[in-house]
């Protein structure tokens, strides 16, 4: 099982850096890619605001939304990753504690 | 991160680097650990998966799936699905490390991960010297960590009846937040952006209303993707 299971998570991993390393890309793909990075993190920053275990987190009780604002916030202002996780993680506390 | 983009870059460079999403790796995989023993694995599988595996996503599943007895070939299949959007992720560095050899990207690649990604892709520059040992710098210090957050996780999960209420389960989203801020202030087309993040965020709405999020997040990113590529093709 952990064979498997670790097998199918490193080939999608390592063929496209391997393989694409190798041949010529053409144009269309690399300014498909070049949009990859914001789409795919901001796709999972969705997923993991608005739901949980596979399902909606009901938006009247979504506290992630709301310490979502000042996480943003310090992320725009300061630009430090480090910053801005504990900023959102220091906001979930007091929304916690809040409620 | 990105004013520094031409100098070179070093080992030691990718593991200072990798500091600000330590808090992330230790919080998701203490919570990883801990839901890995609760479900019934030992210790020493966690510290395995971790190695091996080595994806918080996948290894939540696997635990969830093994407990509620669920067949091992369902359980690749829920993983290999799960994963695939680490094509994309795979694909959009690939250009960086065109030209190295391909033991060498093999190993790059099966290091890579959401966070790792997302540093990487905002530090890297064409004109960088000394990728590949900043990536390893960066991707050892990741997987140490993760390895070492789990089995302080399952260590804990034998004592702890109920870890989940310390306010750490929003590193992950407040992570993904740094790492999309970042990345739009950097790159110089701000609109164009915009544009993206908001259909991936409307695309993942969508697709989540009748797929699992797991694939939700990947039709998402492909189809912003493309509607970024429309938006600059109107220009």
């Amino acid at each position: 099982m952990l064979i498997g299971v670790s097998l199918v998570t490193l080939l999608p991993r390592v063929l496209p850096m391997v393989l694409l390393g190798r041949i010529h890309m053409p144009e269309w793909l690399l300014a498909f890619l070049r949009h990859v990075p914001i789409a795919v993190m901001t796709a999972l920053l969705a997923q993991s605001v608005l739901t949980e275990d596979e399902a909606w987190i009901p938006l009247q009780d979504n506290l992630n939304l709301i310490a979502l604002v000042p996480t943003l916030v310090a992320a725009v202002l300061t630009r430090s990753l480090l910053v801005t996780v504990l900023t959102g993680i220091g906001s979930m506390l007091l929304l916690q504690w809040l409620w | 991160m990105g004013e520094r983009a031409e100098e070179k870059l070093t080992f030691l460079g990718g593991v200072r680097d990798c500091i600000p999403t330590l808090l992330g790796y230790w919080s998701i995989g203490f919570a990883a650990g801990v839901v890995g023993v609760t479900e019934g694995l030992s210790v020493l599988e966690v510290g395995l998966m971790s190695v091996f595996l080595y994806t918080g996503t996948a290894q939540f599943i696997v635990a969830a799936m093994l407990s509620s007895g669920s067949t091992i070939a369902s359980i690749i299949a829920t993983v290999f699905v799960v994963n695939l959007r680490h094509l994309l992720l795979s694909a959009a560095v690939a250009p960086y490390f065109r030209g190295f050899p391909a033991r060498k990207n093999f190993l790059l690649g099966a290091q890579l991960t959401d966070e790792t990604f997302g540093v990487a892709i905002n530090r890297l520059s064409l004109q960088a010297q000394g990728r590949d040992r900043w990536m390893l710098g960066l991707n050892v210090t990741a997987q140490v960590n993760w390895v070492f957050a789990t089995l302080v996780g399952a260590w804990f999960g034998m004592w702890l009846p109920n870890p989940e209420q310390f306010g750490l389960k929003f590193a992950l989203p407040a992570m993904f937040a740094g790492l999309v801020v970042q990345s739009l202030m950097q790159r110089k087309q701000l609109r164009t952006d915009l544009i993206v993040a908001g259909c991936a965020i409307v695309w993942f709405t969508l697709a989540f209303l009748w797929l699992p999020s797991h694939v939700a997040v990947i039709i998402a990113a492909i189809a912003a993707a493309l509607t970024g590529m429309a938006v600059e093709r109107w220009r």
